[in-house]
């Protein structure tokens, strides 16, 4: 994701364009990604597999785990802040 | 003599003389120190050496083995790179707390036996603070007195067990401990307040974030590792460890992705960082020993280098809140760049420094069939990167571009997190040199086919999990705001019990003294009634008065002698 631009620091006036700012190549990245997830999914035909756990020998256990694991993270981060979010200034009496 | 004495003390004396010097010569004299000190660790033979007597206790305060070692190493790397990161600094006080810590951290590292231990251990506490203090903000002042009151618990429970175990057993010597006995369990408990154990953890989370930009990577890289290496040298193989940290390394990252402020990020994901090696001290075999060392080797880099990022992110734009922040890789492209490379780290991408160290602990799990603590630890994986790994790169870097402007940051800064970049790529793409200085021999190969896919597969889909998050607008967005945590329990529910508490005793007292002073003008008004001027018992009585109760009394008699 690092850019690898190297425009003038300090006085960036406002106009300056960088390639993240095209929403076009965002897309384009996002697109990458997904062509880089099948690929990995594509090689898990030719992995021999080891664990003694039998749930990792499932067919692209740890490309769902990941995402699964991921998805369930952020929506339960998002409820528990129901219950947790207070005030930036909650502490300060 | 001279050769027996602790890498530490190099760092705590010289730490004396550093107000002595100004400009160019105190940055020379500072880097000095750590070189000073590496070059002594690298002459000294194993064993156990500078061993006293004092008040008749048998101190062992220079133990050189392969585990005291690596902590020693890796500690002084982190000084070095901490005190380049810090050059720019002029408050004397920092330089001199800095070292001071990292000089007790190291000493701690050596020592061979618990009171040797609590001396640096306490050293590290009260020389620390002044790191958190130095922000000279009055939040900061209050975050360091709490971190000072649960630090110093924790060094008087080490002591109380210390003793405990010198009058049952005559020894204080630091070694392997079974907790079976009021000692251990009190020594076991003060680590876990240093090591951030769930519910004894907040005062991490509390303080790192406020205090100043380089103490904060002087602190990630000390307090907490000491506590690691005190685990594993203490209690290697306890269980109980296991389940400990396998809660350790699961519930911060829920409060990881909702905070806010980047920092606290960063310490909650220290705090799960720490439970891999947790979990692997727990297991305690050969394997998972040398995880938990290498890991937390390669962990002190890469959370310093973390830090770092974003200590020059507070330096420049005043802010380390996500609310506030996006697109800086505009204004620091090196800063972003290293930044990425932490995170790549820390995320235990291939090629990066994190994947080495934690795949030894994954598969010591593995081969220990603990199934349930590697769903876990599988997990806290995919979850590190997605908070560490991607939120604070992106919220700080990327993202929304905030508009905000600003220099690059110091050349010193700089340099300091490249060096940090590159020893987590180097040892990354070659581990050789760290697996040579692991407490055991390994037989590992971290790069295998399946090894490589399967992890690239966990980290790629958790970035699609945030991509697919992110454009379906799911994600929550980063809000200013306070997350309630166990450092609740004295912040607010222990303060309003204490306050009610003072409430409640004033008011005792008030009605105490109120009664006692109605009680004594009553009893004041009963003896002027009594003893008073005209009162009964200050009449003058007539002597007929005597004769007529003699009579009676007379009469009395004769009456029970007729009986």
């Amino acid at each position: 994701m690092a850019s690898k631009k190297r425009k003038p620091r300090k006085t960036t006036p406002r106009r300056a364009r960088y390639w993240l700012d095209d929403p076009r190549n965002v897309d384009r990245l996002v697109y990458g990604l997904y062509a880089v997830c099948a690929v990995l999914i594509v090689l898990d035909f030719f992995m021999e597999r080891h664990s003694p756990f039998a749930i990792e020998h499932l067919f692209g256990f740890y490309g769902i785990f990941g995402f699964v694991a991921c998805v369930g993270l952020v929506l339960a981060a998002k409820e528990l802040r129901k219950a947790i979010m207070r005030p930036e200034k909650y502490y300060d009496r | 003599m001279i050769g027996e004495i602790s890498p530490g003390l190099i760092l705590i004396v010289g730490a004396l003389f550093v107000p002595l010097f100004k400009g160019q010569i105190r940055s020379a004299f500072l880097l000095l120190l750590p070189i000073l000190a590496f070059l002594h660790l690298l002459g000294l033979p194993h064993g156990e050496l500078g061993q006293i007597q004092f008040l008749g206790l048998d101190l062992v305060t220079l133990r050189v083995d392969k585990l005291s070692l690596l902590f020693g190493y890796i500690f002084l790397i982190a000084v070095f790179l901490g005190v380049i990161y810090a050059l720019h600094v002029n408050d004397t006080i920092q330089h001199v707390a800095a070292l001071i810590y990292a000089g007790s951290a190291i000493g701690a590292v050596f020592a061979g036996d618990l009171m040797t231990l609590f001396v640096y251990w306490e050293g590290t506490t009260i020389a620390s603070v002044f790191l958190i203090w130095a922000s000279r903000t009055e939040k900061a002042y209050a975050a360091g007195l709490r971190y000072l009151v649960v630090q110093v618990f924790s060094g008087v429970l080490l002591l109380a067990g210390a003793l405990l175990m010198q009058r049952e057993t005559g020894s204080i010597a630091f070694g392997s401990m079974r907790l079976e006995s009021a000692a251990t369990w009190l020594i076991f408990i003060a680590f876990g307040f240093k090591c951030a154990f769930p519910l004894l953890h907040n005062w991490l989370q509390d303080s790192y974030p406020e205090a100043t930009v380089t103490g904060t990577v002087m602190l990630s890289a000390f307090t907490t590792k000491l506590a690691v290496y005190a685990l594993a040298r203490g209690f290697a193989g306890t269980e109980l460890l296991i389940p400990i940290g396998t809660v350790m390394t699961a519930f911060p990252i829920f409060y990881a992705v909702i905070e806010n402020d980047l920092r606290r990020v960063l310490s909650y994901s220290l705090n799960n960082q720490l439970g891999f090696m947790v979990v692997g001290i727990g297991i305690g075999t050969e394997l998972a020993i040398n995880g938990a060392a290498a890991h937390a080797f390669c962990h002190i880099i890469y959370k310093a280098l973390l830090f770092m990022s974003m200590g020059a992110v507070l330096y420049r734009v005043g802010t380390v809140k996500g609310s506030e922040l996006g697109g800086l890789y505009k204004s620091m492209p090196w800063t972003a760049s290293f930044c990425v490379v932490g995170a790549a780290s820390i995320s235990a991408f291939p090629l990066f420094s994190g994947f080495i160290s934690k795949s030894l602990i994954m598969s010591a799990a593995m081969d220990g069939g603990y199934f349930w603590t590697w769903v876990v630890l599988l997990f806290a994986s995919a979850g590190v990167f997605h908070h560490s790994g991607i939120k604070i790169p992106y919220f700080a870097f990327f993202g929304h571009d905030s508009g905000k402007r600003c220099a690059e940051a110091l050349p010193n800064m700089l340099i300091a997190m490249a060096i940090a970049a590159a020893l987590c790529i180097g040892l990354g793409v070659y581990p050789k040199p760290l697996y040579d200085i692991l407490p055991y021999a390994v037989d590992y190969v971290p790069y295998t086919f399946e090894h490589v896919v399967t992890q690239l597969q966990l980290l790629i889909f958790s970035a699609l999990a945030f991509a697919v998050l992110m454009r379906t607008g799911l994600y929550p967005p980063e809000l200013r705001s306070t997350n309630l945590d166990s450092d609740w329990l004295y912040r607010r529910a222990g303060y309003s019990a204490a306050t009610a508490l003072g409430r409640f005793s004033a008011a005792l007292w008030q009605s105490f003294t109120q009664s006692a002073a109605s009680a004594t003008s009553r009893l004041l008004a009963g003896l002027r009634d009594h003893h008073g001027l005209d009162s009964a018992l200050a009449r003058a009585w007539p002597t007929g008065n005597m004769a007529l109760w003699m009579t009676v009394m007379l009469a009395a008699y004769l009456m029970l002698s007729i009986f």
